[in-house]
């Protein structure tokens, strides 16, 4: 499986992340290798096999509701890098 | 030509729980200061972790059992991936291919005809923060984050695209609001945004079985704003079909000032979620016993009650339906209605719901204000209403007393008693004003002697007010009558 | 005999007896630290103030006559277990400044028990690595080999306690980031079962294979800390209210009635041969102690490989989308766009090992390709967990190598990241079928450490308590110290 540049282009906005143009290309080359080595996955026949998502069998893992204290303001602005009027500030975020 | 539009909706409420849909934080933040109801875990702060809300679940499925849905024996939660600053931790848990409902239905009715609705899903899910938008001339604009509202419990209710006009989708949305009040589940504020639509629109020529094109519309925030975006949407893709244009699929925004809606088209965006059950989060199991049990705690649904309030009370389908637009209202009736065990119950119905649905709702959306939260209480409409019946207070006058008892939460013996409202039931009294009343409005008397018979009305008219209608206009028809009469 | 190279049981006992004080053995401990820190950086963060006040804390407990096998004994925490006032970075740029206002759980409960918390340890970046070069902050050494890597990601952890910098440490597996560089430092490092240990306050990696354990000097200590860690947690809806035993009372040097697979698909293909000698020679060893031994194949061993590094990225991808520089932790401001500062933030806060698995993970699950990636490992993984559930129903433990090699150099790997992912082939099956799996020193190649993983079936820890501590009465291995 080869990775194209577009591929890896689209992926990184998915995800948000910002890539050089180096890093892109190095990325790209040992993504497509790692990719090309899980080609063994598709020689494993899962027919009828279940997804394990969870790999302890619990379930139903439910708690009252309860509410109880939060934390104060200044506790919860803390590590913000900016902020203002009791929020964390950010870019303008245009709809 | 003719065309056929095809809507479907997708409803969030958010849920009347105490605590938050994964942490212990109060989900009451309505007046609260910035981020005062907030945690390591609905901050998404590094190393948290989310643990179900017992009641959230148990509203959705009560919800989804009140539409009919089928639970599933097995749910889960996922993670929706999209990075956006009002998502703390840059995924929404939310349910995607195992929701706790599915496959259910709501009866509306439009026009006197019932018309059935498929929902297709109801989900559990947790809201985002909230973005307030700054702009300092000079400086630019930049945005606030609120994480007060970020992990309240979201319920989203998708409907079938079972509706073929904007007023169908109004009355959907009113039916499907006015039955979370009736669970308890939800407050169904839209203006607050406890309960917010956003709308799949087509239209295509009747007949075709071409889909059309889907337009996603969103940011109405009140009823009428889903009528009048829908009804909007409708004009304007019929226009760019028939001047052959393009229709593209998309989302645009309702822009409430200009009454258009426009295109939110955002290069940037890209749209893959890429959802996958939340690790963190074990499944969960529906047992038919626990749905059973919960089927059990149903309360009475609007469709049941009105049909009760009709045998019960003798009220008419008209009556009996509006009084069960919520459920404060229909409480309040039948609260009224109960309180005095004297009076005929069909004709006190009546009359309640009379003034519910009439002077007192008027008064209600003038002032913005919930019938429950009401001044005048069930024993205070009561007691007037029975002053009424004795004769004490004229109908007219009653208006102007319930007025006040609206506005200033007295009783209507109070104000009776302070404004002199007393209806006039001494006979000369009565006559005197008459008199009065006919000395003073001489063309009025003539123009009846030739026939007018509106001139009597006007009469009838000075009369009540020279009285403050405290008089009883059949008393003052017929004391009119004869004095007109005497002077002929 | 120095203070600093005691075991948990050993100082309990002296402190018990009044002989030393847990002010004058945290005081040992630092000083050893500053001894050997400029050699091996293993610490991220150095709490000696915090230190010094809860050993004299310890010390009023223990003269009070309330305290535990743990009350005033030194102790360091992975650094991407959230420690209340102390800086959690987890070797990132990201979190560099980043101040938690809570305490993980595992850190609540050794608080209570009375830990002196030396400090926060070096790792490779949120827990993503093999050999602790993929922390932002800085290249942790392994001491029997300055020149070579201490395994990861919990390298700092390893190294610490082989070094004396604490006398036990916490260390978070993923895929083997706890055995592994155990195995490479020659102590013992132990990852519970998937539940056994609350997560809460673990900075997540991958939330399904995610699991907190001790690095200890041997076996007795892991017992130990297992005993003060293992609980239910009602903050972690993924931990199992199961009852968790005295795990001291299955230390017994004896391993008659035992039945231990060794399974054929770990000594294959990129196995060293001085690993493998080691290893046969350990086999024996497990005969001579009275246990059975048999061959055992588990032929879906080859796979785990490519599911895991599918399943771990996947999940890591969106449990890394909470760095936005919003709300904490690196923020890049000097651009106009909200998206272009999420980007560059992103960019700027993540080293190259954190990006390529926030990509792989991304590719993964998105539009496509999740049936071809993600899914399909999500079933392979099933077909994993059943061949050990089969395993398990004729062997009591599973042996294998901890690592198929020694510790490699420094540099070696750092430009081939599937050749380092291949470090983790023999510890990563265990997280994927989420049970408990143990790494003992089990002997030397050359004079570098090699380690002994031993496995079993969901909390089973006690048996393989049991089976290491055995092993290690009879060898001692762990009781060699590094030479520096």
């Amino acid at each position: 499986m080869k990775l194209s540049r577009e591929e890896v282009v689209h992926i990184a906005l998915l995800a948000r992340l910002g890539l050089s143009e180096e890093e892109l290309e190095k990325f790209r080359g040992q993504l497509s290798n790692i990719l090309e080595n899980f080609e063994v996955l598709q020689q494993v026949d899962t027919t009828d096999v279940p997804p394990t998502a969870y790999p302890i069998p619990l379930e139903n893992v439910l708690r009252k509701d309860e509410a109880s204290p939060s934390l104060a303001q200044s506790e919860i602005l803390a590590n913000a890098p900016r902020e203002e009027e009791g929020c964390f500030r950010v870019k303008a975020v245009l709809e | 030509m003719d065309y056929e539009t095809t809507v479907g909706l997708e409803v969030h409420a958010q849920l009347l729980t105490k605590s938050k849909m994964f942490c212990r934080c109060s989900a009451d933040y309505a007046d609260a200061a910035p981020n005062t109801h907030v945690c390591p875990v609905c901050l998404g702060m590094p190393g948290v972790l989310p643990v179900i809300n017992q009641r959230a679940v148990e509203y959705v499925v009560m919800t989804a059992l009140a539409l009919n849905c089928t639970i599933p024996e097995y749910c889960k939660f996922d993670r929706k991936n999209y990075p956006y600053p009002d998502l703390m931790k840059g995924y929404q848990i939310s349910q995607y291919d195992a929701p706790l409902g599915v496959r259910g239905r709501l009866d509306i009715e439009v026009e006197g005809q019932k018309k059935r609705i498929g929902i297709t899903r109801v989900h559990l899910e947790e809201d985002v923060a909230k973005l307030t938008h700054r702009s300092i001339p000079g400086e630019g604009s930049y945005s606030l984050v609120d994480v007060n509202r970020a992990g309240v419990p979201l319920m989203e209710v998708v409907s079938e695209p079972d509706m073929h006009s904007p007023e169908e989708a109004r009355q959907y949305l009113m039916k499907l609001r006015t039955i979370l009040q009736f669970l308890g589940v939800s407050s169904g504020n839209m203006e607050e945004g406890s309960f917010r639509c956003d709308a799949n629109i087509s239209i295509r020529p009747f007949g075709s079985t071409d889909s059309g094109v889907k337009v996603e519309v969103k940011n109405m925030n009140s009823f009428r704003a889903v009528y009048h975006a829908l009804e909007y949407e409708e004009q304007r893709q019929r226009r760019v079909i028939e001047e052959r244009g393009r229709l593209v699929q998309e989302t645009r925004g309702w822009v409430e000032e200009g009454g258009v809606t426009v295109s939110q088209r955002s290069k940037e965006y890209a749209h893959d979620y890429r959802y996958f059950p939340e690790p963190d989060l074990p499944p969960i199991t529906c047992s038919r016993q626990w749905v059973e049990e919960i089927r059990s705690r149903l309360p009475e649904l609007p469709d049941a009650r009105q049909d009760r309030l009709m045998a019960q009370y003798g009220l008419s389908h008209y009556d009996a339906s509006l009084l069960t637009t919520s459920k404060a209202m229909a409480d309040y009736s039948e609260a009224c209605v109960k309180l005095n065990a004297e009076v005929q119950v069909e004709k006190r119905a009546k009359a309640v719901s009379n003034w519910i649905s009439g002077e007192f709702t008027r008064l209600l959306h003038a002032t913005d204000i919930q019938i429950s939260d009401s001044k005048v209480s069930p024993e205070h409409l009561v007691e007037m209403l029975d002053l009424i019946d004795e004769g004490t207070l004229s109908g007219a006058a009653a208006k102007t007393v319930f007025e006040e008892m609206f506005h200033s939460g007295k009783r209507a013996k109070e104000i009776i008693a302070e404004e002199g409202l007393t209806q006039i039931s001494d006979a000369e009294e009565m006559k005197e004003i008459v008199a009065r009343v006919v000395a003073a409005n001489a063309q009025a008397v003539a123009d009846f002697k030739k026939g007018k018979e509106a001139a009597l009305t006007f009469l009838v008219g000075q009369v009540m007010r020279q009285t403050k209608g405290r008089a009883n206009p059949t008393v003052v028809n017929k004391l009119l009558k004869e004095k007109l009469e005497e002077s002929a | 005999m120095n203070l600093y190279d005691l075991t948990i049981h050993q100082a309990h006992q002296l402190l018990k007896n009044r002989e030393i004080s847990s002010i004058e053995l945290t005081k040992a401990v630092l000083e050893r630290s500053a001894q050997v820190e400029k050699k091996v950086r293993a610490l991220v963060t150095i709490t000696e103030e915090l230190a010094l006040s809860e050993a004299e804390k310890a010390d009023k407990r223990i003269s009070d006559g309330d305290f535990t096998p743990l009350t005033g004994i030194p102790a360091l925490v992975k650094d991407n277990m959230c420690t209340k006032g102390i800086r959690t970075t987890c070797s990132s740029k990201m979190l560099e400044n980043f101040i938690p206002p809570y305490d993980a759980t595992v850190v609540e409960k050794l608080r209570e028990a009375g830990m002196v918390l030396m400090g926060k340890t070096n790792m490779d970046e949120f827990a993503m690595g093999s050999s602790t070069e993929n922390s932002a902050l800085f290249i942790t050494h392994n001491p029997w080999g300055l020149d070579r890597v201490p395994g990861g990601s919990s390298g700092g952890s390893a190294v610490a306690v082989a070094t004396g910098e604490a006398l036990y440490a916490l260390g978070s597996d993923t895929g083997g980031s706890i055995r592994q560089p155990a195995g490479f430092c020659s102590v013992v490092g132990f990852k519970p079962t998937y539940g056994r240990v609350s997560r809460y306050g673990l900075v997540a990696f991958a939330s399904s294979l995610d699991q907190i354990g001790p690095l200890t000097k041997d076996v007795t200590d892991s017992a130990l800390v297992m005993n003060v860690i293992a609980s239910y947690d009602a903050r972690d809806s993924t931990s199992v209210n199961y009852p968790v035993p005295d795990y001291t009372k299955s230390l017994v040097p004896d391993l008659h009635g035992l039945r231990l697979g060794i399974p054929r698909e770990y000594f294959v293909e990129g196995m060293e041969k001085g690993v493998e000698e080691v290893m046969r020679t350990a086999i024996a060893k497990l005969k001579e102690l009275g246990a059975t031994v048999e061959e055992v194949s588990l032929p879906h061993t080859k796979y785990a490989l490519a599911a895991y590094y599918i399943i771990a990225p996947s999940e890591a991808m969106a449990n890394l989308a909470r760095y936005d520089g919003v709300k904490y932790g690196f923020s890049f401001q000097e651009t106009e766009s909200m998206w272009d500062a999420l980007e560059k933030t992103r960019q700027f806060g993540f080293g190259p090992e954190v990006k390529r698995r926030i990509i792989l993970g991304t590719y993964a699950l998105s539009a496509g390709y999740y049936d071809a990636y993600y899914l399909k490992a999500q079933k392979v993984r099933t077909l994993i967990r059943r061949e050990f559930e089969d395993a398990f129903e004729r062997f009591d433990a599973v042996v294998t190598p901890t690592s198929p090699t020694v510790p490699f150099k420094i540099g070696e790997k750092v430009d081939d990241p599937l050749q380092m992912y291949l470090s983790d082939v023999c510890t990563l099956p265990i997280n994927i079928a989420g049970i408990p799996g143990l790494s003992i020193p089990a002997g030397f190649a050359d004079g570098l450490p090699v380690g002994m993983q031993v496995i079993g079936k969901p909390f089973s820890e006690e048996t393989l308590l049991r089976i290491g501590f055995a092993y290690e009465q009879a060898t001692g291995w762990g009781e060699r110290k590094p030479p520096l």
